[in-house]
């Protein structure tokens, strides 16, 4: 099996799947990546499995050197990308040969790129998945994040043509996001002035942002809950703890816990939240679970009749 | 029972406002009926004290067709014929060597600390949920004598084996990690181990005892001081 070498990891540089499914019995969280949208892009472009395993890089800095030949795309985040050195496009596919650099430097817009190659990363699932949690120690290499002199295996797998998309189709990634909620869980125990002030307020990114969760700062925001049994957290679900700021739970959230919840942000927008940095604005704003179904058809649609340009 | 949203593609249902052992049996046939009757849709599932959070698939089903087989599959819990779960015995060294927070406990309840030892395997414990880590089972519920409140400032690091108490809730550390339990023993069963099938040796509905070991047959079971 040949493969890629490592030869700077950057800063977080992650392997994953779609994400770990069924394991919630063991208290093993989801993972995947926090970007689905660029991910799907991505194994899209190269023809791959939808679950291929591709790899999450958060705020850049990853060079590696290929040993075989395969054909490779980053997706996500813009961030200077060289090839031997020459600026590359993002969004476009490539043909890559034994001994060839490839660096992709730090983000400029957006914070999580995605790199994936022809057939995927060869990695062997555990639980079901490669999804790399490092809180759990699973899946990946070891359970761990990249390091210098890791071996990523893969196919030698070259396409027979390149394609790229239209800077009209790609996503934009800013300062500033809508969060689409459907309300739910406790969201009857926050009374209406202070869903009043959760959904009209604006949030900030923390600096505690990470896999796990994201916390906001703004407004605080309370729940008439006096004590409350422990429950199990869905993807994108927004806890309020008693300091009365916001969190949400992200792919590497503990399974159960015992804080109020106002409802979740549908993951659409949990992809958007990803790729924004500390600082960033965010403004909640609730749907119907109708309006959610709708929007997901119409993304889901707006995916698959979107076509790749030829190179 | 009440189903509520959770999020675009999870239900909460909630069976009781309190947890007991007939509320956690009636999660366990729903879980049961769910996975016989809707596997396509369904990808992950979460027992928790009186709640089951129930996470589908976007992109093979959506939230109209899992509400009504949902609805279907939470009627008739009754006949489902609940399992009483597997009765599993965890040894524990118990002693102030490998408990630290047994005196403190003994001492806040006014008893010797063989009675706090003695207590605490008298029960016979559920597992109510799993979560937090890989591995570690929330068991309710301990003898309101020796229930003892979290720590006000959690230990930066819990040895991985730990027999804790929070409460009316005990549990196994099932590896190194920070937390506020109170300690109170050792135990040598691994609680997860990833590259053991199965990996853990309980799950959720099963009933728990502990039994007390003395230092050398925790060395000898594998424990580690």
């Amino acid at each position: 099996m040949s493969s890629f070498l490592v030869k700077q990891p950057g800063l977080l540089s992650l392997l994953h799947d779609r994400g770990r499914f069924g394991a919630h019995k063991l208290g093993l969280t989801t993972g995947g990546p926090l970007d689905g949208v660029a991910f799907d892009w991505a194994n899209r472009m190269l023809a791959n499995d939808v679950n291929a395993t591709c790899l999450e890089i958060s705020f850049g800095g990853l060079v590696i050197e290929a040993q075989l030949d395969t054909s490779f795309v980053i997706t996500g985040a813009a961030a200077p990308c060289k090839l031997n050195q020459e600026l590359i496009e993002q969004w476009c596919t490539y043909d890559i040969n034994p001994g060839d650099k490839l660096e992709i430097g730090f983000t400029s817009a957006g914070t999580r790129c995605y790199l994936a190659v022809s057939g995927g990363f060869d990695i062997a699932p555990s639980f079901g998945s490669s999804s790399t949690v490092l809180r759990e120690k699973i899946g990946g290499l070891n359970g761990d994040k990249l390091q210098a002199g890791d071996q990523l295996p893969c196919s030698s797998k070259r396409l027979s043509t390149h394609c790229y998309l239209t800077a009209a189709d790609r996503p934009k990634y800013s300062d500033f996001a809508r969060l689409r909620v459907v309300p739910g869980y406790q969201q009857a125990s926050f009374n209406p002035v202070q869903q009043w002030r959760f959904f009209n307020s604006e949030y900030r990114l923390s600096e505690r942002c990470d896999r796990m969760g994201f916390r906001l700062e703004g407004e605080t925001v309370h729940s008439d809950m006096v004590g409350m049994l422990s429950e199990g957290i869905c993807h994108g679900a927004i806890q309020i703890p008693a300091d009365g700021q916001p969190i949400v739970l992200m792919n590497d959230r503990q399974t159960i816990g015992g804080y109020p919840k106002i409802g979740a942000v549908i993951p659409l927008d949990t992809a958007t939240l990803s790729q924004l940095s500390p600082g960033s604005r965010v403004r909640f704003e609730a749907i119907s679970i109708e309006q959610a179904h709708n929007i997901h058809c119409l993304e889901q649609a707006r995916f698959e009749r979107t076509s790749l340009q030829p190179c | 029972m009440r189903i509520e949203i959770a999020g675009q593609n999870a239900f909460i249902v909630y069976f009781a406002e309190q947890t007991s052992a007939a509320v956690s049996a009636q999660i366990q046939a729903a879980v049961t009926n769910i996975l016989a009757t809707m596997p396509d849709s369904i990808v992950d599932l979460v027992p928790s004290y009186a709640s089951l959070l129930v996470i589908f698939d976007l992109d093979r089903s959506d939230h109209f067709a899992v509400k009504q087989q949902l609805r279907a599959a939470l009627t008739n819990l009754d006949s489902v014929g609940a399992s009483a779960g597997n009765l599993v015995t965890l040894p524990v060294y118990y002693s102030e060597e490998s408990g630290p927070d047994l005196e403190v406990i003994a001492a806040s309840a006014n008893i010797g600390i063989d009675d706090v030892i003695e207590i605490h395997q008298q029960q016979e414990y559920r597992v109510y949920a799993i979560g937090f880590a890989p591995g570690f089972a929330y068991l309710g519920e301990v003898d309101e004598r020796i229930a003892a409140p979290r720590l006000a400032t959690p230990r930066q690091k819990v040895a991985r084996g730990a027999v804790a108490i929070a409460d009316r809730q005990t549990a196994v550390y099932p590896a190194v990690s920070p937390g506020g339990w109170n300690l109170i023993g050792l135990c040598p069963t691994r609680m997860f181990d990833p590259d053991k099938t199965p990996s853990m040796p309980v799950q959720v509905g099963d009933r728990i005892r502990f039994s007390a070991i003395s230092r050398d047959e925790f060395i000898d079971q594998g424990g580690e001081l």
